[in-house]
């Protein structure tokens, strides 16, 4: 049956869209105007056509930049992908402390990440942090954590003594510490996700594979990665997003993205152009190559999932 | 592979990896809890400790005393007894009468206090309270009405607009960082209260998860309502509203949550003092105290309570939510 309407519809969503028009369509649109000016903060910008791009393309700290941004993403999504759905799986096995278990994984998710930031900060402290205490207990010596340039592979096969060229140092200790700490503060997310992914496979594959006389491995190998498939796409494409726009950390654990650059991140990035060195017409351009690389990453894995569809 | 086996291994690897997800939040209290001198000596990892000494007097009476010692154009000792009364002052430390006999476990809350003068915490969580609550209900309203009109109203353009909400969410929130900064600034809201509070009042999530429950609801209710008489706003507020409080519930955790933890656009959007937001207030402590390891870490546990009671209070639900809102997408 059709309702006659009284009010129109467009009243309903009138307050929704006013303020999305305003305060997301506008700022969207302006934000690919700006990137063609020279804009600082107040007063009105010169127009300069595309030479932010061409400034970009050929600005170190912006490859630099990129390069940390590629790291964090490559080491957090996996390794985020891996610990939460191992964790997942044995959550979803036990029944006594389930719930005890669940909330302490969750916990960091849901505290903020400035505070987080500062424990971790005073965490990687060199002298009197956690982590070179706890790292002692197993007899590793102190490392220099967020103060650290030199790259993770770098000094671990220094430490073999094997010397590595340059560009093979990978990641540094610094960023690899901010790492650490992003890994830690979003896997409980990860972790429910997965455990609300699991618990919708039937159990009667697993009861089916069991009477075959099916090992544990096998099952995990063979029912539970296929079927929770949809969930990993879903973790990998948030997680993705989300890692993408890494900011705070780097604002509370580093000193502007030091040492050496090499924990300057893209979106501090464009927070540092536009705010400290005010030049909003370039920070813009930035912000909206990060778009399109996000962007594309998402059609990508969606695409992707399309391909590996059970 | 024995069941028995199996279940301990799972149960010793869920606790070792519980324990390093919680561990420095433990590790955060308890160097609260320490004086500078101690966190900086780096004695002592989970419990604060202090040290007691012996005070001989002279007379041959040993008491067990807490030394302390107070910085200041001359460092004076205190000598206090075990109620921290001062039983004598030196001006130098007198180390042939104090002998160390142990630590013992002490906390020092006064941290605390000290990090509540330093930072203007009730100011800060004054005004994290009012920008989250009147986000919210600015959420809730527009979501309830846009989630209706999308949900049970036929309309032209209705897909077009759904498919315009459906892409501004997927554009993160560092991208338009810089422009919301500037048109901010043409309407002059910058360092306003309306500038934290007006462009969080809409959230597309929000709309969907609103929308989703609307679209479940019998359309029996709604036939029997319009033979009643009810109009088309009354629907909304009689029938949906009382039938969506578990979703209200949901949309609510996200939006509280996500309002008391956001930090980069308060931080960009305003600058005086008396505006700071809980986020911001503890970030310029983080920068002014560098140095005062064991405050920030009180300031640190301040702030992270509230959201953690609400959590424990509700986490059944609220870790249901995201359960639910992530298999939805």
């Amino acid at each position: 049956m059709k309702t006659k309407w009284k009010v129109s519809p467009y009243l309903y969503i009138m307050p929704a869209f006013a303020l999305l028009f305003a305060f997301r369509l506008i700022p969207i649109v302006m934000s690919f105007v700006i990137s063609f000016f020279e804009w600082s903060i107040k007063g009105t910008g010169k127009f300069i056509g595309l030479m932010n791009y061409t400034n970009m393309l050929k600005d170190d700290v912006f490859w630099q930049s990129m390069t940390n941004t590629f790291w964090l993403v490559i080491i957090v999504v996996p390794a985020s992908i891996v610990f939460s759905l191992l964790f997942a799986v044995m959550l979803n096995q036990i029944k006594a402390l389930k719930g005890l278990f669940r909330t302490v994984y969750f916990m960091p998710f849901v505290t903020s990440l400035v505070a987080v930031s500062i424990v971790w900060k005073i965490m990687f402290n060199e002298q009197t942090g956690l982590m070179n205490t706890m790292i002692g207990w197993v007899g590793i010596e102190p490392q220099k954590w967020l103060s650290e340039a030199r790259g993770i592979f770098e000094i671990f096969f220094t430490g073999m003594g094997i010397s590595l060229p340059k560009w093979l140092g990978g990641p540094s200790q610094a960023l690899f510490a901010i790492i650490i700490m992003t890994v830690w503060k979003g896997l409980g997310y990860n972790t429910i996700i997965y455990l609300a992914g699991l618990q919708n496979i039937s159990k009667v594959y697993y009861e089916a594979a069991e009477i075959d006389g099916a090992s544990k491995m096998r099952q995990f190998w063979r029912i539970t990665l296929p079927l929770v498939s949809p969930t990993t796409f879903y973790v990998l494409i948030m997680t993705t997003i989300v890692s993408f726009q890494a900011f705070a950390q780097i604002y509370l654990m580093t000193d502007k993205g030091g040492p050496l650059n090499t924990t300057k991140l893209i979106v501090y990035y464009i927070y540092e152009k536009g705010f400290d060195t005010l030049d909003m017409g370039y920070a813009s351009a930035v912000a909206l190559a990060l778009f399109v690389l996000i962007l594309a990453l998402t059609v990508f894995q969606k695409r992707l999932e399309k391909h590996v569809n059970y | 592979m024995n069941e028995k086996i199996r279940m301990s291994i799972i149960y010793t690897v869920l606790s070792v990896f519980g324990l390093m997800m919680i561990v420095p939040f433990i590790w955060m209290i308890s160097t609260a809890l320490m004086t500078q001198s101690e966190f900086n000596k780096h004695e002592s990892t989970f419990i604060p400790k202090e040290e007691y000494h012996v005070w001989d007097s002279g007379a041959g009476k040993a008491k067990k005393v807490l030394l302390v010692m107070e910085k200041g154009s001359t460092s004076i000792i205190h000598l206090l007894d075990s109620d921290g009364k001062i039983v004598k002052e030196y001006q130098e430390a007198p180390s042939s009468q104090i002998k160390l006999i142990k630590k013992v476990p002490s906390f020092h809350w006064k941290n605390f206090t000290k990090a509540f003068k330093k930072v203007p915490f009730g100011l800060y969580f004054a005004n994290t309270l009012y920008v989250s609550f009147l986000s919210l209900i600015g959420v809730l309203i527009t979501s309830m009405l846009a989630a209706y009109a999308f949900a049970r109203m036929e309309f032209t353009g209705r897909d077009f607009f759904f498919y315009l909400f459906l892409s501004m969410m997927m554009v993160p929130e560092p991208i338009y960082l810089i422009s919301s900064y500037v048109l901010l600034d043409k309407i002059h809201w910058l360092d306003t209260y309306q500038a934290l509070i007006v462009p969080w009042c809409v959230n597309i999530f929000t709309i969907f998860l609103f929308r989703q429950h609307f679209k479940s609801l019998p359309q029996e209710l709604f036939d029997a309502a319009a033979i009643d008489g009810c109009s088309t706003f009354g629907m909304l507020w009689r029938i949906m509203i009382p039938l969506s409080k578990p979703i209200i519930a949901t949309a609510s955790i996200f939006s509280l949550i996500g309002s008391w933890n956001s930090f980069m656009w308060p931080l960009v959007m305003t600058n005086r003092p008396e505006l700071r937001v809980l986020q911001v207030g503890l970030s310029y402590f983080n920068q002014e105290a560098s140095t005062q390891t064991t405050l920030l870490m009180a300031a640190s546990t301040f702030s992270i309570i509230p959201i953690l009671i609400l959590f424990f209070m509700a986490q059944k639900q609220i870790i249901a939510s995201y359960a639910k809102a992530g298999l939805k997408d």
